[in-house]
C-alpha cells in the first residue's frame, strides 16, 4: 500500500511474528486448541488426508525416482499426518507414474498410526495392492456421465459394479474402502453437475461399504455458493462423519470452499503437500490445495490437526528441490523468503 | 526488487446470507498505482485505469499525492489524474497523507481523497516518523480541508492482523484507531490485513470487535494473500456484514515483508467468488481479466490471478 518507504524490505522482526503465527519449531499443539472452535461451532479436530505422493506426483510433468517417492513419503509419516496416499495399483500402461507402485509400497517405512491407503481401480489391482502390502485402499467414482467414460472407458454404473468386487473383497478381509466421488462442483466436458447427482453416487459408495466419500471438486471451478448446496444434498444421504472434502485450487478458490465445508460440520479434508499436482485439464493452471495452506488456516481457526507445519514444509521443500519447481504453498513461499525459515539443505 | 504494487479495488455487495435477496448493492472497485519497483509509464497508467473503467468497477484508487522523494512511481500523480476518462458513476480516489497532498490532489481534479492510519504504533513510527496520535492530528487538517470542499475522506487502518513489527494487534486496538478516523470524518474504514498473516479466526475477532464501534455499513476489509488466506478471509467478512471489499487486478503488487510473496488478492478471483456465491458485483470478469492481460504483458510478468491462469490455458 502507498507509503512504505523501500528501507522497509526485509524487517528482521518479521520473524518472531511467524515463529508465533506458524508455530514454527513448536511440534505440538496449536495456542488455542478446542475452545475457539468449539465456541464457533466448527469441528475441533480435522483429519488431514495427504494426497501428494499419489494425485500431486501423478499430474506433476516430471516423473520422479523411486527412491525420491519413498523418501517424501518417509518425511511425511513424520510430519503427524494421519493418513497419506501412497499410490496406484492402475497399469503401468495408463499412469506410467506409478508404474513402481510395489516398490513404494514395500520401500516406505509404515509410522503406527498413519494410514498409507493406496488406489485400486478394479480387482486385480486390490489382489495386486494386497500383495504388495496395503492394508487400506480407495476407489475412484464420479459424478458425471462423460468424465466417467473419458477416464475409465465406462459408465458410472458400471464403474460402481467394478467397485463393488473390490469391496466385496476388501470386506471379506478386513481391509477399509475409501469412496471417491469425481466432479462433485463440476465437469471438464458436461459443465455443471446436478447435487442430486453427487449425493445418488456418494450414497451407491457409501453403501456397497466405503468408511469415508471424499468428494472432489476436480478442475476447481466450485465456490462457497456450490459447496454448500452439493453439501447439503450429500449430507442428506450420508452421516457427516463419513465424508471428506478434496479442493482443487485452479480458480483460487480451494480454502474459501474448504471454510464452508468445514462451516457444515466436514472434518476431513484431503490436500497435497506444496500444492503438488497440476490441473490436467487448464495447461498450467494449479490443482490440488496446498497442505501448507490448510493447515495455516486450520491453527488459525484453532482446529487441532495434529500436523506440524514447520515439517510439512521442509517435506515441501524437498520435493519440489526434487522435481526443480517453486512450490504451490504460499504459506511456504512467504516464510522461506522472510528468513523466517532458513532454506533447507537437501 | 519488490515488484510494481498496483493498489486496490474495491467492491460492494450484499452479504452471503441474503443471496436469495437478489438485486445486487452496486460494487466498487478501486485501482492505485503503487508502490515499489519499476516506474511504469504515465500512458501505461492511463490506459490501465481506462480499461478497468470500462469493467463496471465502482471506484478506481487513482494515484497517490505523496511526494515523489519519497514514492518516485507516483510522481506523475497529477498526469494521472488530468489524463484518466472518468466515467460518469465511477470514483477515482486518490492517496492524500497530508494538507499539502489534499491540494495537490484538488488541484488537479480529485473529488475523492484516502488517509492511511495504522493499528501499530512501531508501524507508524517506522513508516511516517510519528506516533499514531500524531498521524491523525495531522490527518485533522485533511480532513478539515475536505469537509470545507465537501470531498468524500476514506480511511485505511493498516496492521489489523498483525504488524511485522510488533507482531499481534489487539483487535481492540484496532476498533480504538478504526473508531477515531470514523469519528473525524471518514466515510469508510479500509481495515488492511498488510502482512496477509489473518486467518478466518482472527479476522473473525478484529471485525467483532470494531464493529462495536463502527456501524457494518462503513467498513471494508482490504486482505493480502500473502499466505493463500485471502479469498477465506474475505468470505469470513461478508458473513458477518461487510459489504466493501478491496482488490488488486491480476493481484499485482507484492508484499514488501516477503520478497518474492504476493500481496493483494486478486480482484479477478474474488469477482469469481462472488459470482458464485450470487452475490452481485456489476463487474464483467471477462472484460477484468482483459485488462489483467494487459497490464501483465505491460509489466511483462505473470498473473497472480488463478481465474486468470486457468482461463487463458497459458
Amino acid at each position: 500500500m502507498g507509503t512504505v518507504p523501500s528501507a522497509l524490505k526485509h524487517c528482521l522482526s518479521y520473524q518472531h511474528l511467524l515463529k508465533e503465527q506458524l508455530w514454527i519449531g513448536e511440534p505440538t499443539a496449536p495456542p488455542h486448541p478446542g475452545q475457539e472452535s468449539q465456541a464457533s461451532g466448527l469441528p475441533e479436530y480435522v483429519k488431514i488426508v495427504e494426497v501428494g505422493p499419489r494425485d500431486g506426483l501423478q499430474n506433476e510433468k516430471v516423473i520422479v525416482p523411486t527412491d525420491t517417492k519413498i523418501e517424501l513419503i518417509n518425511r511425511l509419516s513424520k510430519t503427524g499426518l494421519p493418513a497419506i496416499e501412497v499410490t496406484s495399483f492402475v497399469s503401468s500402461k495408463w499412469v506410467p507414474q506409478m508404474a513402481d507402485h510395489k516398490e513404494v509400497m514395500r520401500g516406505i517405512e509404515r509410522h503406527p498410526g498413519v494410514q498409507y491407503p493406496v488406489l485400486t481401480p478394479n480387482l486385480k489391482g486390490f489382489h495386486s495392492a494386497i500383495a504388495a502390502g496395503a492394508t487400506e485402499v480407495s476407489v475412484f467414482g464420479a459424478a458425471s456421465e462423460s468424465f466417467s467414460k473419458m477416464n475409465i472407458n465406462c459408465s458410472i454404473e458400471e464403474s460402481i459394479e467394478k467397485f463393488e468386487e473390490v469391496a466385496k473383497s476388501a470386506r471379506n478381509m478386513n481391509i477399509p474402502v475409501r469412496g471417491y466421488v469425481s466432479c462433485a462442483l463440476g465437469c471438464p466436458y458436461e459443465g455443471d453437475i446436478t447435487p442430486a447427482k453427487v449425493a445418488e453416487v456418494s450414497k451407491r459408495l457409501y453403501s456397497m461399504g466405503c468408511y469415508e466419500i471424499s468428494l472432489g471438486d476436480t478442475i476447481g471451478v466450485g465456490t462457497p455458493g456450490s459447496m454448500k448446496r452439493m453439501l447439503e444434498a450429500v449430507m442428506k444421504e450420508i452421516p457427516l462423519s463419513a465424508l471428506a472434502v478434496h479442493c482443487h485450487d485452479t480458480y483460487g478458490q480451494a480454502l474459501a470452499n474448504i471454510l464452508t465445508a468445514i462451516q457444515m460440520g466436514v472434518a476431513v479434508v484431503d490436500s497435497s503437500v506444496a500444492g503438488l499436482g497440476g490441473c490436467p485439464y487448464a495447461k498450467g493452471a494449479t490443482g490440488n490445495v496446498a497442505t501448507e495452506d490448510v493447515i495455516y488456516m486450520l491453527n488459525g481457526l484453532g482446529i487441532n490437526t495434529g500436523v506440524n507445519l514447520y515439517t510439512v514444509m521442509e517435506a515441501g521443500n524437498f520435493i519440489c528441490t526434487a522435481l526443480n519447481k517453486k512450490t504451490n504453498s504460499k504459506v511456504a513461499q512467504a516464510s522461506f523468503n522472510t528468513g523466517a525459515v532458513k532454506h533447507m539443505h537437501v | 526488487m519488490l515488484s510494481l504494487s498496483l493498489p486496490p479495488g474495491q467492491h460492494r455487495g450484499l452479504p452471503a446470507e441474503s443471496e436469495g435477496g437478489g438485486g445486487g448493492a452496486a460494487r466498487r472497485a478501486a485501482e492505485r498505482e503503487g508502490t515499489a519497483g519499476s516506474v511504469v509509464p504515465t500512458p501505461v497508467k492511463i490506459r490501465l485505469i481506462d480499461m478497468l473503467s470500462e469493467t463496471g468497477l465502482p471506484v478506481i484508487e487513482a494515484t497517490s499525492f505523496v511526494s515523489p522523494r519519497w514514492v518516485p512511481q507516483m510522481a506523475d500523480h497529477a498526469e494521472v489524474m488530468q489524463g484518466i476518462n472518468k466515467l460518469p458513476g465511477v470514483s477515482y480516489p486518490v492517496l492524500t497523507p497530508n494538507l499539502k497532498g489534499f491540494q495537490a490532489a484538488v488541484a488537479a481534479g480529485a473529488k475523492e481523497v484516502s488517509i492511511f492510519g495504522a493499528a501499530s504504533e512501531l508501524f507508524t513510527k517506522k513508516n511516517i516518523n510519528c506516533s499514531i496520535e500524531e498521524s491523525l492530528e495531522r490527518f485533522s487538517e485533511v480532513m478539515n480541508a475536505a469537509r470545507a470542499a465537501s470531498i468524500p475522506v476514506r480511511g485505511y487502518v493498516s496492521c489489523v492482523l498483525g504488524c511485522p513489527y510488533e507482531g499481534n494487534i489487539s483487535a481492540a486496538k484496532v476498533a480504538e484507531v478504526s473508531k477515531k478516523m470514523y469519528s473525524m470524518g471518514c466515510y469508510e474504514i479500509s481495515l488492511g490485513d498488510t502482512i496477509g498473516i489473518g486467518t478466518p479466526g482472527s479476522m473473525k475477532e478484529m471485525l467483532a470487535a470494531v464493529m462495536k464501534e463502527v456501524p457494518v455499513g462503513a467498513l471494508a476489509v482490504h486482505c493480502h494473500d500473502t499466505y493463500g488466506q485471502a479469498l477465506a478471509n474475505i468470505l469470513v467478512a461478508l458473513q458477518m456484514g461487510v459489504s466493501v471489499v478491496d482488490a488488486s487486478v491480476a493481484g499485482l503488487g507484492g508484499c514488501p515483508y516477503a520478497q518474492g510473496a504476493s500481496g493483494n488478492v486478486a480482484t479477478e478471483d474474488l469477482v469469481y467468488m462472488l459470482n458464485g456465491l450470487g452475490i452481485h458485483t456489476g463487474v464483467d470478469l471477462q472484460k477484468l481479466m482483459d485488462t489483467g492481460t494487459f497490464i501483465c504483458n505491460a509489466l511483462n510478468r505473470r498473473t497472480n490471478s488463478k481465474v486468470s491462469q486457468a482461463a487463458c490455458r497459458l
